[in-house]
Formats: structure tokens, sequence, C-alpha cells
């Protein structure tokens, strides 16, 4: 399938400005959004003046670019192919939903088709390098045990957090009672392993969806992409695979976070000179 | 409900009024009324959450009221510790209650309020651990750093492996005399409610740990688990001999039945005389049964007209005062006597001391145990 039409309206998708995170320019005592019930939605930590102006510049200026965190070169299509993303299951696991991702089929073993991959995943980590750039709580969430340790290790080296343990049933849904009373929900769920050891899809995706949290899922062929808000479609059972995905995922939410913490130290500096109405210079990526 | 009553309210009876010295003199009594509150206290039902400032002022006050108790007392305030404390509430507050706890207690802070989970996150909510949204951050970054050790461990053998310095030992240290932690100290540690199945994965983990050839790090990481048995000591406590004017070696100790109380002095060398309270054992149990229970012992080692025994008795009856002879003569010989001879009287249940004693009556009942006669109707 050409990925011409269709992505355009998921680049849309991406770049519509949320509105609870703008306007939310003082830290003030939390207010319960209406994203999630009865969970404090947490002030962006502001910069010391207050100015509201320049806060809003920190967080419209990435949303103009389309890929501002230029997360296209830390993965190609060889890349991915050679840490065997692209082999699925056997024909008689295919979910049919994973139809339109699935290049062929040989010797009864899907493979997934990498071009697309390469969009879905370009649009994901750009989504991740946005969410962490905002300060926001990211979840990494995965049940195979055999990447549990790696997962979580990804986790605590970003600065994120990793629930790759039994998933208690109201966790989301129920946070208040089982976290605490004033908990803060994440703002992104990532799922390296979208089923559960009983191969059933994994009750995170069905409550990020109710909880109105956005999903970012390495869905493989017998996975069911529709609830994920940004599926990518790929190998979730090798070593190297995952291994790819995770080392993607930590590079791209350390470099959005690096980029935060230098453009928020250059309008501490911009504001102190006193300087105003000077754009800042837009370098879009902070290192290659 | 109630007829007659203009007002409403419940007629007085007869009997209750006061004799008639006019209209103010009536005494109403008051009539004791349940109130029936309709809220719910959810507060209370809810486990108590302290907060850290409310402890740490309880920490304060504690310290101050130590203070205090010791100017009180008389003593140093500086040099105060626990047991004076103790000492100086049990003094001030004499408590007849038998069950300890209930008696006045003045302890730190930290032993009386259950240690509780400070607040997780800090002030932009993010939480701190990075395993907090598994509901048990502390338990479950614990496994991950026993496997990661584990992982540790395997490839560092599958080095040594690949130079061909591998090799086959197995110790098996001193893992007798020590038992793992059992789940309530776990759970004590972490501050966590754990499952059962939760428990065992762990002990798993770290066994599966014990079992792959682990340097000093791994050793040390798994101890913080374990626990010392004491073990049981099988050394009774000996009486030293003692020689005594003449130069006869002989031993003295004590034993208890019910109520009677016995002190023996068992010589080492006799010819098998027993007197009790200053007469022959003869004529003070004239019994056979008490006699034979004072003779067991002797009986037991083989030493049956060898030593000679002057024992007192007070308290009790018949049987309860030969148990006590027996109990402080087997405890005498112990001195004169190997120490397997010493293992096997205990095995034999020479050297226990008997705690059985009369059960009371409970109402409702004829005796400690009998029922009264049921009756069908």
């Amino acid at each position: 399938m050409p990925p011409g039409p269709a992505l355009p309206r998921l680049l849309r998708a991406g770049v519509r400005p949320r509105p609870q995170l703008l306007t939310r320019t003082t830290p003030g005592p939390a207010r319960p959004s209406g994203r999630t019930l009865g969970s404090a939605a947490a002030p962006a930590v502001s910069d010391p003046e207050g100015d509201s102006g320049l806060n809003d510049r920190i967080l419209r200026e990435p949303l103009k670019h389309s890929d501002f965190f230029n997360v296209k070169e830390l993965f190609s299509v060889r890349s991915l192919f050679d840490a065997r993303v692209h082999l699925g299951h056997k024909a008689g696991c295919r979910h049919r939903f994973m139809e339109p991702y699935i290049f062929g089929s040989r010797l009864d073993q899907d493979i997934i088709d990498l071009e697309q991959t390469a969009a879905h995943l370009q649009l994901a980590l750009n989504f991740t390098a946005h969410v962490a750039y905002r300060q926001g709580i990211i979840l990494f969430v995965g049940r195979n045990r055999q990447f549990s340790h790696l997962i979580e290790n990804t986790a605590r080296d970003c600065g994120e957090y990793a629930h790759t343990r039994y998933f208690k049933g109201g966790l989301l849904t129920n946070a208040p009672l089982l976290l605490g009373p004033m908990v803060r929900l994440p703002d992104l769920i990532i799922f390296l392993h979208t089923l559960n050891n009983v191969f059933e899809p994994h009750v995170a995706v069905r409550d990020a969806a109710k909880m109105n949290i956005p999903t970012v899922g390495v869905v493989d062929t017998n996975c069911n992409p529709t609830l994920i808000t940004y599926p990518v479609p790929g190998n979730d059972d090798s070593p190297p695979s995952i291994q790819l995905f995770c080392r993607l995922f930590r590079t791209t939410i350390n470099r959005a976070k690096e980029k935060r913490r230098q453009v928020e130290a250059l309008y501490r500096l911009q504001g102190r000179a006193g300087a105003e109405g000077r754009s800042p210079a837009s370098a879009p990526s902070p290192g290659a | 409900m109630w007829k007659g009553g203009e007002d409403g309210k419940p007629p007085r009876k007869a009997g209750r009024r006061e004799p008639r010295l006019g209209p103010r003199s009536w005494i109403l009594r008051l009539r004791h009324t349940t109130v029936v509150s309709t809220k719910k206290n959810i507060a209370a039902l809810r486990r108590e959450t302290y907060t850290l400032d409310f402890i740490k002022k309880q920490i304060e006050e504690f310290n101050i009221g130590k203070r205090h108790l010791a100017n009180m007392m008389g003593e140093d305030p500086e040099t105060f510790t626990q047991e004076d404390i103790d000492r100086a509430i049990a003094y001030l507050f004499p408590s007849g209650l038998f069950e300890k706890r209930a008696r006045p207690i003045m302890k730190h802070p930290e032993q009386i309020f259950p240690k509780q989970r400070a607040i997780q996150w800090g002030e932009d909510g993010r939480p701190f651990h990075f395993l907090f949204y598994t509901g048990k951050p502390s338990y479950y970054s614990l496994m991950h750093e026993a496997y990661g050790k584990i992982l540790d461990v395997e490839k560092h053998q599958n080095q040594l492996r690949a130079q061909g310095l591998f090799s086959e030992k197995t110790k098996t240290k001193d893992l007798i005399g020590s038992r793992w932690l059992i789940k309530e100290e776990l759970e004590e540690i972490l501050v966590e409610k754990l499952s059962d199945q939760d428990y065992a994965h762990f002990i798993r983990l770290l066994e599966r740990l014990l079992t792959l050839q682990r340097g000093g790090a791994e050793e040390e990481f798994v101890q913080r688990f374990r626990r010392s048995i004491t073990i049981q000591s099988k050394k009774q406590l000996i009486e030293p001999v003692r020689y005594d004017e003449q130069g006869m070696a002989f031993s003295r100790s004590e034993g208890r039945r019910k109520s009677a109380e016995a002190e023996a002095v068992v010589y080492a060398h006799g010819s098998g005389r027993v007197s009790v309270n200053g007469t022959h054992y003869l004529r003070y149990f004239p019994v056979t049964q008490d006699r034979e229970q004072l003779m067991f012992p002797f009986h037991f080692l083989d030493r049956l007209g060898k030593h000679d025994v002057a024992c007192t008795v007070s308290g009790g009856g018949r049987a309860a005062q030969a148990g006590a002879i027996r109990l402080a003569v087997a405890r005498a010989l112990c001195t004169f006597v190997t120490e397997e001879e010493v293992e096997w009287m205990r095995q034999a249940g020479l050297l226990t001391a008997d705690l059985r004693v009369r059960e009371r009556k409970k109402p409702g009942q004829e005796g400690a145990r009998r029922k009264f006669t049921w009756k069908k109707r």
C-alpha cells in the first residue's frame, strides 16, 4: 500500500495541538483535567520567570516542523531488515487487521512490509519525542518474560517508567485506589509486546483507550492494531528486533529531553539578557 | 408506640415521680436513648495514614517526655535508656492487667506507629521509582536486581568457559544454620503487601542464584535475605560439683511441680539413703508410686545404690512433691554423669519441668471441660 495518501492524515493527527497542555502555563494547584479522571494533570515545569509567552514558544516551536527531532536518521529499512523486524508468525496465526501491513508470505511465514514499518516507526518516534519534550510520563509495557529485564533497563536509562509484570485489573481505570489519591497517569504508553502470556491482547491496550492515553505499539502479525494510536508493524519475538526498538526509543527520549533542557537554558539566558522578540535559532537536530 | 402522651413524650410512670412538693421538684429521669448516626465514618474505615510531620512531632514529644521522666525519677536525662523508661513507667503506673500489651508503654514512635510509605512522586507528579506503575515497586525492583545479578554471573561464566578457565566447583557454603526470610519479614522490609506466589518466586530466584558460582557481591546480596537459626542448644544447665566441710562431693539443685518446690542435695558417693525434710523417705512417702518416682532417675542410670539424697520439699500435694523431688534429683545427677547420659535423660523427659497445672472451671460448664448434661427438650 503506497504510504502517500495515508501519511498526511496520520501526520496531521499527531501534530494537532493538545489544548490542556498548552493552557497550563503557570504551576498552580493541580486540577483534574478532562482526560484523566481522578488524577492530577501535572503543571509543566515552567521557567522561573513565569513568562507565559516564552513557555508557549517553547511548546509551539517543535510543532511547526514535521520532524523536529530528526528521528529519521536513527534507523533505515536496511537496519530494520538486519534486526529481523520483517519476520512475522506463520500464516495460521495471522490477524485479519494486520493484512494491510503484510508484504507477503514465504514458506508459510508472513513477512511484514518494511516500507510501511519505516513510515509508522518514524511517526511513532516523532510522537514519543514530542511527548518526552513536553515532559510527559512514558510507560513501557511488555509481557514477554525473555525481554522483561531489557525493557526495565531501557526505561530506567531514559528516566521513564516500565511495567513488565502482572498487570492488575484496575491499574489505569481505578488508579486513585490502587496507586494513591492524586496520582498522575502516564501520558504515553509504549507497548513492546501487545499480547500477554496467553496470546490475548494486553489489558493496558483497552484501558489506555478508555482513559484517553495515546499508545505506541510494536504489533506482530498475530496482534490487533486497531486500538493502538501509533502501531508499528514489526517482529516482537526476536532479541535483535526488540533490542533495536528499545535502543530507538531510548535514543529518541534522551534526545528530546536534552533538546528541552537546551531550549529552556537558552530561553532563560534570553530572558535574563532582556532581549525580546528574538526567535530562537531552531536547530533541528542536537547531534548527528 | 406509646398510648396517651399529649405532647408526644413518653408517659411518665407513677413510680418515677418524686413526692409531690411542687411542679419544679418533679425530677424526670433521663431515659437513655441511643442516637443512631447515619453518617458513615469513612475516615475511620480507611486505614489511618500518618503524615511525616505528625510522626516528627510525636518523636519530639517523646524526647521531651523522656527528659521529664528522667527528672521525675531523679536520673540523668542524658543517659536515660529505654529500659530505664520501662522501669519508670512500670513504677509510676502500676498495672495489674494480665495482657502485657495492654499495660501503659512509652516507646519511640517508630516502634508504635506502623511504617508507611511516603508520597512517591514529586511536585510535578512524576513518581520517583521507575517501577512505580507496577503497584509494588520495591518488590519488583528487588526481583529486577536479583535477575540482573544472575545474568551477570552467567555472562561471567560464559566468558570463563570461552577462555577455558571455567572449573566445575560446587561450594555449598554454610547454608546450614540459616534460613530464608519468611514472608512477613520480607513484607516488613519492603513495606508492601506480597502474595504467596510473589514470595515463592523471589525465593526461587535467590536459590537459582545460589546454584551458580557467584562472587563476593552476589554472596552478600543473598546473605541479606538469610537469617541464622539459633540452634537449640542441647546442653542442659549442669550444676558444678561442690564440696562440703567433710570433703564430700555433692550437687544441689531445685525442681518444681504444680505448686510444690523441692531442693535436692545429691552426694556423689553413698549407699542409697534418701531423706526428705529430715525423715526417711519410707515414712514420708507411704505410697509406693511416689517412691518409684524418686527412684526413677537412679534406676534409669543404673546407679541405684550409689548416691545419697537429702532433700527439702514444701507445697503441693503428695504426687506433686514426688514429681518436684524427681526433677531436682535428675538435675543434680547431671553433674556426676557423662554428657551422653545427660542427653539420654533429656530424651527420657527427666530433665523437663512438667508445666501441667489444674485448669480452671469455666462458667456455663460444670468443670474445666465437662459440660452440663444436654437435654434435647
